[in-house]
């Protein structure tokens, strides 16, 4: 058994590579080295600003030997075929054995494969890693032609078992293999030798090198929390960027600074993006909230304790706030003398090269809002001046630099604007939510702009055929669909999502810019909005029009609905994903996905929780059991005979009690199944379809379905299909499973 | 390194002109027309091509038209230097010859905080792009550092090692100034002292008016154009000589057009009358001119061609 240690020190790699290459490495390394037979116990891998760091224990010190048998062809056979064999094999033909088969002699190739030392494979293995790394952007450098991320200076490549350590040889490019590396750039430098892992981690610390992220990480959210601690202070949890920090040090120092007094006042999401997105800095608040300090992390310790570096760095600092201070002053006086000037400015603004401007999203979003409004009760007014000022803050000058508070200085901006709180809130709540965890709005007027927004986007990319596909989703369609969902099903809202999307949709096809024309079209859509694009509404105001129609009447009257089945069948699929990870069956979905209204995501939810807690009673269960014997029945039936049964059975015709009584049973469940839907309670409804449950399996386990009368027999099937129909009533339970 | 602090600009960029001549590097002279960046100087751009090794120095003026403030900014001006240094192949022990050139300028390596932070360069208007950092400087940018991958459309081999200071905030940070304007330009002891503002505040105000507001559009865009139409007329002349009988491709005068091209793209920039779509095709207008005439460089024995 053997150890190994490689590491690959460079010229700084870029923090967000770090860890992915080494993982790469590792896999690489170990996936060659198994596959040419070389076995291990355990491997590491580690990653600095400088290095990439790989140890393997308990390597085998030699591939096993293999010896491999290949038939060839027949001793008779022409010489062709055995000079293809011997090319193949790489054999003479005085090497081949002669051995009796089946049908004759046949030649047998018999290939000795030694066993390989350790260090050979290594060294192969290394340097086609190393050749051919999977770096995200790697380059050239010199006068070389290796790819690496940033120039490779060195290799470190040991092997070391009892009797000792040693190099194991490779040259890549002019850069040969070694036991040396380098400690800290600046607190260490000079290069030094290793002999494995123990003793390249402690050497390393030795010369102020931590060899793991994650320790350093660790001494970092360490070192600043007891700092911050000591003042009464909390340092800001971020664990992006504590990785990211990790990543661009060898030998964290933390040090902590003053946000000067002139910046206190800027809002706290201005200030932590200022020193975040640029300096790396942590922020440090109050017991109020109020951000008031930084944490910075150097690389290094100095004789002056870090002050320098610390002054330098509340300079830089300094410097950034005076320009998000300069901003946030201007901003403030163009939103409190007319804010809707930066709503004009987005006419220049491209959305997407297809779909127009800014501005001319913001007419689609605010049209869609007033229709939306009244269906989460809303104020249509309200909606569209909120949704005129939802996106203002994207021509202010804070957003140009920081694009990542887009909504959050729109709601300062709005506020600021005098605006009330609920609209200025709609800038910031109208994105929302922004992952599977993030909050969805609750109050009306953010849940309608925010799915106006959602709609327009989702309707938009498919008007244009730009869908998500397999792992490309550029324009976060998949979020926008999902954010649809939860915010429909967490606000209960109720609404035919089918026929805003039909809406939403001749509204990206048709441009209209004349005034009395653009009123019509609202209406169309309007109607198209509240009743479907087929409904005798949208006809009537057609038919209203005096003279020639404009083209684009017909260009409604002709829309195909395919565009918008894709549409909600892609928001069916994110909710069977939803839902799926809320523990529904997929069954259970499908089942209520089937039934009419489908586009009413509440409804179909309601529906299928309610199956969901059904299916797991016992009733529920036996009852799927009973549906599905007289469904499987009646349809083998009809399809021998050619004919539905669907009239009505007749109760005189039973012969039995049990029939009887599932008449009976039939009666007064449908009788509470009816109202019990019309009212949406489903709950109740399967409750009405559990009590079918034991006269079912009573006139399954006396009566005779196919019996020798055909009156009979028809009466029978007929009262299956009043079964099959009560059940499929409530939900479509073909579709479940079991 | 014990190294006395510089106490003005000029001396500032005096340290780097000794520093990097004592590195071996030819200490050139300004390029003498407007241009954005000191990578627009053909000995960066042009040079970086072809297999011929190189190695320059040289501050460069700049002009940014949207930049200016009127002279009202304490760290941003349409007009400011940048100091290039341009070394093909890269040596492998760059990064070591661009820290001491901070020393040379009175950083002590042992108080400061330097870091190398991923900062991939790309140069549209010039087809141009390279993988390297800024380099910080205790939180401060200070540096860009790249290594050239492509130029003009062609990829470079070998690769070059390029650095660019930007001169006033190095300058602000070595010599502890707040406002640039305030930083001495020559020596505080002269018997004529200046400050960097005495010598250009005026300067930024005149220019800002005029960049922003004056320069007259129309004017423009014909230069544009006959930039762009020169430029082309340049490159398309057989490459035989009809007067000397001699093989002497233009590339040189060619890029002055596409230079200009660029600059004037800036100032209509500035002056507002670039809308956003516009913006990406003047963009590609002139990144065509570059390509020509990287095309027509590598083609002459300067970038070692027979």
């Amino acid at each position: 058994m053997a150890d190994l240690l490689i590491e690959l020190f460079s010229e700084e790699i870029p923090a967000r590579m770090q860890r992915r290459a080494a993982e790469d490495l590792k896999r690489l390394v170990t996936d060659g080295l198994v596959e040419a037979g070389l076995t291990y116990a355990s491997a590491g891998a580690f990653h600095t600003p400088r290095r990439l760091a790989l140890t393997i224990e308990g390597l085998l010190a030699e591939s096993p030997a293999i010896r491999e048998e290949r038939k060839g062809p027949r001793t008779d056979a022409p010489e062709q075929a055995l000079a293809g064999f011997l090319r193949s094999t790489g054999l003479t033909k005085d090497q081949l054995e002669a051995r009796a088969d089946k049908k004759g002699e046949v030649w047998f190739a018999v290939i000795d494969k030694p066993g390989r030392p350790a260090a050979e494979i290594v060294g192969e293995v290394l340097e086609a890693t190393i050749r051919n790394f999977p770096w995200p952007k790697s380059m050239r450098w010199g006068t070389g032609t290796l790819r690496w991320v940033r120039p490779l200076h060195s290799i470190l490549c040991v092997l070391s078992d009892e009797g000792g350590a040693s190099v194991i040889p490779l040259d890549v490019d002019g850069i040969a293999s070694g036991d040396t590396t380098e400690g800290h750039r600046f607190m260490a430098p000079g290069r030094f030798s290793v002999s494995g892992f123990e003793s390249y981690e402690s050497s390393l610390k030795q010369r102020f090198v931590i060899l793991s992220a994650e320790e350093r990480a660790e001494k970092i959210w360490h070192d600043a929390t007891q700092m911050a601690f000591a003042q009464g202070l909390e340092v800001v949890e971020d664990k992006g960027l504590l990785a990211e920090v990790a990543g661009l040090v060898e030998w964290p120092v933390v040090l902590m600074g003053d946000i000067g007094a002139d910046f206190l006042d800027l809002p706290a999401e201005v200030l932590q993006s200022s020193m975040k997105e640029h300096q790396k800095f942590f922020s440090v608040r109050d017991k109020a909230g109020r951000i008031v300090k930084f944490v910075t992390v150097a690389n290094r310790e100095t004789l002056d304790d870090g002050a320098t570096i610390l002054a330098g760095n509340q300079k830089v600092l300094s410097a950034r706030l005076a320009d998000a201070k300069f901003f946030w002053e201007n901003d403030l006086r163009v939103a409190t003398t007319d804010i809707t000037q930066w709503t004009d400015k987005l006419a220049n603004v491209t959305f997407h090269n297809k779909l127009g401007s800014v501005a001319e999203r913001i007419d689609r979003i605010a049209a869609l809002s007033r229709k939306l409004a009244p269906v989460v009760g809303a104020d249509p007014d309200e909606a569209e001046t909120a949704s005129r000022i939802a996106k203002a803050d994207l021509s202010s000058e804070m957003i140009y630099e920081f694009p990542d508070l887009q909504g959050v200085m729109g709601e300062y901006y709005a506020q600021s604007a005098e605006l009330s709180d609920e609209i200025a809130a709609v800038a910031r709540e109208h994105y929302q939510p922004l992952g599977p965890s993030d909050d969805v709005p609750t109050a009306p007027l953010s849940i309608t702009v925010a799915l106006a927004d959602k709609i327009d986007t989702l309707t938009g990319f498919w008007a244009i055929d730009e869908k998500p596909t397999g792992s490309k989703d550029p324009f976060a369609l998949r979020r926008a669909a999902l954010g649809v969902i939860r915010l429909v099903l967490e606000n209960d809202a109720r609404l035919h999502l089918d026929r805003f999307i039909d809406a939403q949709l001749l509204r990206h096809e048709i441009d209209v810019s004349d005034g009395e024309e653009r009123k019509l079209l609202h209406a169309v859509l309007g109607e198209i909005a509240r009743h479907g694009p087929f409904s005798s509404a949208v006809r009537a105001i057609v038919d209203k029009i005096e003279g020639d129609a404009p083209d684009w009447v017909e260009k409604v009257l002709s829309h195909s609905p395919d565009v918008s089945d894709d549409l909600l069948s892609f928001l069916h699929d994110r909710l069977k994903v939803f839902l799926r990870d809320k523990g529904i069956r997929h069954d259970v979905i499908d089942a209520s996905l089937a039934m009419p209204n489908a586009d009413d995501l509440t409804l179909l939810v309601k529906r299928a929780a309610a199956l969901q807690d059904f299916l797991g009673t016992e009733d529920g269960e036996n009852l799927i059991q009973g549906f599905k014997r007289a469904h499987n029945i009646l349809k083998q039936a009809e399809e021998k005979d050619g004919v539905e049964y669907s009239f009505g059975p007749d109760p005189k015709l039973a012969e039995t009690d049990e029939e009887r009584a599932l008449f009976t049973a039939l009666d007064a469940a449908e009788a509470e199944i009816a109202p019990a839907m019309e009212a949406e309670d489903f709950g109740t409804a399967m409750r009405g379809m559990a009590t079918l449950r034991a006269p079912i399996d009573a006139f399954f386990e006396t009566v005779q379905v196919n019996a020798d009368s055909q009156i009979l027999r028809r009466n029978r099937l007929n009262l299956l299909h009043r079964i099959s129909a009560t059940c499929l009533s409530v939900a479509d339970l073909t579709k479940v499973e079991g | 390194m014990a190294v006395e602090k510089p106490k003005s600009f000029q001396e500032i960029l005096l340290a780097l002109q000794s520093y990097w001549a004592s590195k071996g590097c030819a200490i050139l002279q300004p390029y003498d027309m407007e241009v954005g960046a000191g990578t627009f100087h053909p000995a960066t751009t042009l040079r970086a091509l072809g297999a011929k090794p190189w190695s320059a120095a040289y501050i460069q003026p700049s002009r940014r038209p949207t930049d200016g403030r009127y002279g009202d900014s304490p760290n941003r001006w349409q007009h400011y230097y940048q100091y290039q240094v341009i070394i093909k192949p890269s040596p492998p022990d760059l990064q070591d010859i661009y820290l001491g050139s901070l020393e040379a300028i009175g950083i002590d390596m042992g108080l400061h905080d330097i870091r190398f932070v991923e900062d991939d360069w790309e140069s549209p208007t010039l087809g141009a792009w390279g993988l390297g950092w800024e380099v910080w400087c205790d939180g401060m940018e200070v540096s860009q550092f790249t290594y050239f991958q492509q130029v003009g459309g062609h990829d470079c081999h070998p690769v070059s090692g390029e650095l660019t200071y930007g001169l006033e905030r190095l300058a602000m940070y070595v010599l502890g100034y707040d406002d640039g304007n305030e930083m001495p330009f020559n020596s505080p002891d002269a018997p004529i002292p200046l400050t960097y503002g005495d010598i250009f505040r005026e300067a930024e105000a005149q220019y800002a008016r005029w960049n922003f507001d004056v320069a007259n559009t129309e004017m423009l865009f014909q230069h544009f154009i006959d930039a762009e139409n020169e430029c082309r007329a340049i490159l398309e002349q057989p490459e035989i000589d009809p007067k000397t009988g001699r093989r002497i491709v233009m590339a040189l005068p060619a890029y002055d057009q596409c230079i200009k091209a660029s600059h004037i793209f800036n100032l209509l920039d500035a002056r507002g009358v670039i809308s956003v779509t516009e913006r990406q095709a003047y963009i590609g207008r002139v990144r065509a001119l570059a390509k020509a005439c990287a095309d027509a460089f590598v083609m002459t024995e300067a970038a070692g061609a027979a």
